[in-house]
């Protein structure tokens, strides 16, 4: 599947549910599904720090693909964290750098990712965009 | 002399009716609004008497010759007059208005270094302050090469008053204390501070910023050297604060800031200063924002300072009460001597989980660290919820928060 092709899927799945709780309750669950980072990598390296929670982001390229690995000592961010992963995980650095995220306006969650809401999510963004691009410089060197 | 205060013959639903925006929903739901610490809402009578400013008479004060300009200087004055009056100082000249708290503070650190503090001094603060009255200082001390000392606080988030008269030396060249914590509500006992201080002729300032909405600030009766504010905090406009300064600090204190208004002659060659309070107002000030605060002191007043003690101390009691019988909850900060703030955490749940679904429901709280980062460290930990009340909340809305701490943690323990 395509970044979109996700984003969409993860649109559909939120959308059967009319009331906040649900959604939250399914973003719990998500949070849950997390492909946990090494608590190894749990380092301030790998720290994204947010004023309100803290996201932790540990990347890997093969050469071909960039997987991440992640952590949030806060059980809701962790879930939005899994979705950004689902979505950005395990895909080519051209295919991060050019993505465009729509789903978590359209999921009724914008507020978890605005500059006012400091829990590390924008900052994590940010920061696998930064990474894409790391890596397709790195290849290019090659 | 002081304003009688009239007791107050409003019910609590004509007290929520003076505040606009306790009857809005949020997200289809009703507000509850529990985040009075962060700043607190606003009656009509506030609204419209800054509404009025820009209505009828806005003007430049203290500058022009014409009639506009005159009734802003005079509406200007009359609110420093009404607070004088609210916080009981001597002299209307002791009166400074500034942008807030943090803009006081900065402004006494400023000029009190530049005259009196020399390398080796030290000021002393205690380990419940808001950043505001620890930052400014250590950027002073560091300039000055002075040391900040710290009075420590024990389990129930109270001052250990005897490492406090351990850290008094003749070194110490300022105190600079709150007078409530913003992060536990406790409230310090400043008479005995600044008694002790004073037997060895220390200055202290004390930070109102959480103290003076709820009982009564009486700058007279404390005895404090300074003593400092912000207007949203009272139920006033955002942008306004007030510096209280014993006229004899005032004189000797060099201003914080140059400008217009704030002298008496300028030539290249040296400027002298206007006088007391004028001083220590360089600029255009936020004369619309001191006009409404002196509407909302009015405003406390017209409910009167022991009415809304007495109720917050009922809320206290009540949240108190509703809130430690949840399971899993721990409130930090149990100090016998506290203003109507519960923050707490839910055991295995993030703080910021608890308020973002608190939020859902309508429920304003705040959570992190209150900008109090060394008390969370105290504690260990890295931030609470903060559930801070006052006057026009109700045992409904706390009803509503205890259920919806339950909501919560029925969410997150499946």
């Amino acid at each position: 599947m395509t970044i979109n092709q996700v984003q969409d899927k993860i649109i559909e799945d939120f959308s059967v549910f009319e009331d906040w709780i649900d959604k939250y309750n399914l973003l719990i669950d998500m949070g849950r599904d997390l492909p946990l980072i090494d608590p190894k990598h749990k380092t301030k390296d790998y720290l994204i720090e947010g004023c309100q929670s803290k996201v932790w982001l540990y990347p890997e390229f093969n050469g071909h693909n960039v997987t991440f690995t992640a952590d949030s000592d806060a059980i809701i961010t962790r879930g939005i964290v899994a979705l950004l992963i689902r979505v950005l995980s395990d895909r080519t650095p051209d295919e991060i750098i050019a993505s465009e995220l729509y789903f978590i306006d359209r999921i009724g969650l914008r507020q978890n990712l605005s500059p006012t809401r400091s829990n590390g999510l924008l900052s994590m963004v940010r920061q696998i965009k930064l990474y894409a691009m790391a890596y397709k410089a790195k290849t290019k060197q090659l | 002399m002081r304003l009688t205060e009239i007791s107050s013959l409003k019910t609590i639903s004509e007290i929520r009716a003076d505040f606009p925006v306790l009857s809005r929903q949020v997200y289809g739901r009703p507000l509850v609004y529990l985040d009075n610490g962060a700043t607190t809402q606003k009656p009509r009578c506030v609204i419209d008497a800054v509404n009025n400013v820009y209505t009828t008479y806005n003007s430049n004060i203290h500058r022009g010759v014409h009639a506009l300009s005159d009734i802003a200087s005079e509406e200007y004055e009359n609110a420093r007059e009404k607070v004088r009056s609210f916080i009981n100082a001597a002299k209307k000249e002791e009166i400074i208005f500034t942008p807030g708290t943090t803009g006081s503070i900065n402004s006494i650190a400023f000029s009190f270094g530049e005259r009196y503090i020399r390398p080796g001094d030290e000021i002393i603060i205690s380990h419940l302050e808001h950043h505001a009255n620890i930052v400014p200082w250590q950027m002073m001390c560091e300039r000055k090469g002075a040391r900040l000392r710290i009075i420590p606080i024990d389990d129930t988030g109270e001052i250990i008053f005897d490492e406090y008269l351990k850290l008094l030396s003749e070194k110490t060249k300022l105190v600079s204390v709150t007078q409530v914590s913003n992060a536990l509500g406790t409230v310090l006992p400043v008479r005995e501070i600044i008694d002790t201080a004073h037997s060895g002729n220390i200055p202290v300032l004390i930070d109102g910023a959480q103290g003076v909405q709820h009982g009564t600030a009486d700058v007279a009766s404390m005895d404090c050297d300074f003593y400092v504010f912000s207007g949203h905090k009272i139920y006033g406009p955002t942008g306004i604060g007030i510096i209280y300064g014993k006229e004899k600090w005032l004189t000797e204190l060099p201003p914080y800031q140059g400008g217009g208004d704030m002298v008496d002659t300028v030539t290249f060659e040296k400027t002298t200063y206007n006088e007391l309070p004028f001083k220590f107002e360089a600029g255009t000030m936020n004369f619309a924002g001191a006009i409404g605060l002196g509407s909302a002191l009015d405003y406390v007043l017209s409910i009167g300072r022991e009415n809304i003690e007495s109720m917050e101390k009922e809320l206290l009691r009540y949240a108190t009460e509703r809130l430690s019988g949840i399971r899993g909850l721990r409130v930090y900060g149990t100090s016998g001597r506290k203003i109507a703030i519960i923050s707490f955490l839910l055991s295995n749940i993030h703080q910021y989980d608890t308020g973002l679904i608190l939020d859902k429901m309508g429920i304003a709280v705040r959570t992190g660290t209150h900008c109090a980062q060394p008390v969370m460290s105290r504690y260990g930990i890295e931030g609470t919820v903060r559930a801070s009340l006052c006057f026009y909340n109700t045992m409904e809305e706390i009803d509503m928060l205890g259920t919806g701490i339950e909501k919560v943690i029925s969410m997150f323990e499946k």
